[in-house]
């Protein structure tokens, strides 16, 4: 049973970390088909301000409360800062889009190196967390559930404002046709830098938990950033269902992966399958129809 | 001049500049240059092999390939390994595996003992992996950036494997310390310059190549499917095929180059194949001009010195260095320095006919 049951609930979290980065990027990939490499690095931002909220706000417990919103609008303000200084100057050039932020990305991470040192620093837990619940015989730690939580939140939270505030439908109409959204009087450029500031604001928010699992580090947007991605891809583009199921997916496939071989026999299998799994359906789970040819 | 000699001259400058290439390089460098400095000057050009490789595939074929360093790897390693089973002598085994494991040698290391095979393996391996994978992804028309995503974490998952298998690859260490290279004491200066003149002479080799394909029906093709793919389809053509090829070539270049980066760097280890030195391969090729002829090699060996010559004099800024380099050139400069001639003169021109 342990066998059974360990990968699946560890996998479920390292899902839903994965579904707070892939929310983020599938949200600006599928409107603006812009691909942010350096959207590891707002995790990375969200990590190190989950930790510099602990130098100010000492009391653990308090500290992460405060660390989210914190973390949400600094990682977002350096998304809007990306789109506004860069990625607006080169729409309709998506690959060149991609190089761009590849060299943000280096920037961004040296720049953590050279401010935070390239050790890591740990972020301490509040007392809230410490501790496990036991769930079919396995001892889930809470601070596992507390990213369940916290990506089924934000999900929630995306989900709702898609379709129930006049925002989302704005941008659920850009994301379908720009040219006809624009065309209704949506000002897709203002719709783009809003999706920015959330996608990346989320990123941030992710990172808050990645930092409570294994603290900070200047390449932690990294280890991420390769299987966000493969999320998005499997999941396909435009619709938030797709990528949930890829990132549960891929999250509870790794562990099982990663408990009968290793890690990284893990990572070729979940790459393998991911290819794979493009043979059936190439543009993804789930996508928008279009006619279009490309 | 005729406009006759003036055709002829534009369709052969490529070739006038290749040969003015081997001069400098064959002739020049090595009289001026320190034993040190040319061996360093060998390294650049191995990822000059690498880079026209990439100029083929993304410049002219619109693939944007994060992942080159798998290839440069297949080659590095595969020719290590025969290095290595080399320094070892017959019967050998390599030294590593004495101190990680029990001494037994895996079975995929055997055939690496012949020298022909090796260089036969240098050839097949990235051919093989990349006909797999370029297969599987051109003929489901998964392109753009899904296709860039996927040899990126083609290039994550490898080294990942490398640095998990320290038994059979050396692990984070990679493997080091050759000391022949095909019968050649490696120890010898004038032995070095034979395999840094080697070097050079491959990539003169790949750069006729990618001439002769780029005055080819394949390479008009090639460019044609790049700015149309669905237009290239309609005229009867499989693009999936087309960029099959670009691809494969791109990824044996990778892979030769990667089998002479070991014996002139005198190591191989996962940090030289894996994603961000991928991306280190593509800087050079955005740097010189991805579609220019000349422009990946000569990209490359730029920065592949800048590396060099930044991190001696800042060791900490280099990265700041190369990530505003993305920045500026890909900003500003979408076609590479190698451009700004023709900016220039355009400019001129507007100003005149103004």
């Amino acid at each position: 049973m342990d066998a059974l049951t360990t990968p699946l609930l560890a996998g479920t979290a390292s899902g839903a970390l994965l579904l707070i980065a892939a929310l983020g990027l599938s949200l600006t990939f599928g409107q603006m088909g812009v691909i942010n490499m350096a959207h590891g690095e707002f995790l990375m931002v969200g990590a190190y301000t989950a930790y510099a909220t602990q130098q100010v706000v000492t009391n653990a417990d308090l500290s992460i409360l405060v660390a989210l919103p914190v973390a949400f609008v600094v990682a977002g303000l350096l998304g809007l800062l990306l789109e506004v200084a860069v990625i607006s100057w080169m729409y309709r050039r998506p690959l060149d889009t991609l190089l761009v932020t590849v060299g943000v990305s280096l920037v961004l991470q040296q720049l953590a190196k050279d401010i935070f040192g390239a050790q890591g620093d740990p972020v301490v837990g509040p007392g809230w967390l410490e501790g496990t619940i036991p769930v079919f015989g396995y001892n889930w730690p809470l601070r596992q559930i507390f990213t369940v939580v916290l990506a089924l939140g934000a999900l929630t939270a995306l989900a709702a404002l898609l379709k129930y505030t006049s925002f989302g439908r704005r941008i659920r109409a850009t994301v379908q046709n720009r040219d006809l959204a624009e065309t209704m009087g949506v000002s897709t450029r203002v719709v783009d830098r809003i999706t920015f500031f959330v996608g990346s604001g989320l990123a941030g928010l992710g990172g808050v938990a990645v930092s409570l699992i294994s603290g900070t580090n200047p390449n932690l947007g990294r280890a991420y950033i390769i299987s966000a991605f493969l999320v998005v891809v499997a999941g396909g583009l435009g619709q938030l269902k797709g990528t949930v199921i890829a990132a549960f997916t891929v999250g509870v496939v790794t562990a099982y992966f990663a408990d009968w071989t290793s890690a990284a026999m893990a990572q070729v299998a979940t790459f393998a399958l991911v290819v794979l799994f493009l043979q059936l359906r190439p543009q993804g789970l789930f996508t928008v129809r279009t006619r279009g040819l490309t | 001049m005729s406009p006759k000699t003036l055709s002829l001259l534009r369709t052969f400058a490529p070739l006038l500049g290749i040969a003015a290439l081997a001069v400098v390089m064959l002739v020049v460098a090595p009289a001026v240059l320190s034993p040190f400095r040319l061996n360093s000057l060998g390294k650049y050009t191995c990822w000059a092999i690498a880079a026209v490789g990439i100029g083929l595939a993304w410049g002219r074929g619109g693939m944007l390939v994060l992942g080159q360093g798998v290839f440069f790897g297949l080659g590095g390693y595969s020719m290590a390994m025969h290095l290595k089973l080399e320094a070892a002598g017959p019967d050998g085994v390599p030294d590593f595996m004495l101190l990680y494991g029990d001494g037994t040698m895996p079975a995929f290391w055997e055939p690496f003992r012949s020298g022909p095979f090796t260089i036969f393996a240098i050839l097949a391996l990235p051919a093989i992996a990349a006909t797999v994978l370029g297969w599987a992804i051109f003929k489901r028309r998964v392109k753009g950036a899904y296709f860039a995503i996927l040899t990126q974490a083609m290039a994550v998952v490898f080294a990942t494997l490398l640095v998990a298998t320290i038994q059979e690859t050396g692990g984070f260490n990679g493997l080091n310390q050759f000391t022949q290279f095909f019968g050649y004491n490696l120890y010898d200066p004038v032995n070095k310059q034979m395999v840094y003149s080697i070097t050079v002479v491959l990539l003169i080799v790949c750069l006729l190549i990618v001439w002769q394909l780029y005055r080819s029906r394949f390479g008009e093709l090639l460019v044609a499917t790049r700015d149309a793919e669905e237009r290239v389809r309609f005229l009867g053509h499989d693009p999936a095929n087309i960029k099959l090829v670009a691809f494969v070539v791109a990824a044996m270049m990778a892979s030769v180059g990667g089998a002479m980066f070991a014996p002139i760097a005198g190591i191989i280890s996962p940090s030289d194949v894996d994603a961000t030195a991928s991306i280190f391969l593509i800087a050079g090729v955005a740097l010189g001009g991805r579609a220019l002829f000349l422009g990946p090699a000569l990209g490359a060996l730029t920065v592949g010195y800048g590396r060099t010559s930044l991190s001696e004099a800042f060791p900490n800024q280099w990265t700041y260095f190369l990530g505003a380099m993305f920045i500026v050139v890909i900003l500003l400069l979408p076609r590479g320095v190698g451009d700004l001639p023709r900016l220039v003169r355009s400019a001129l021109d507007r100003r005149t006919s103004a």
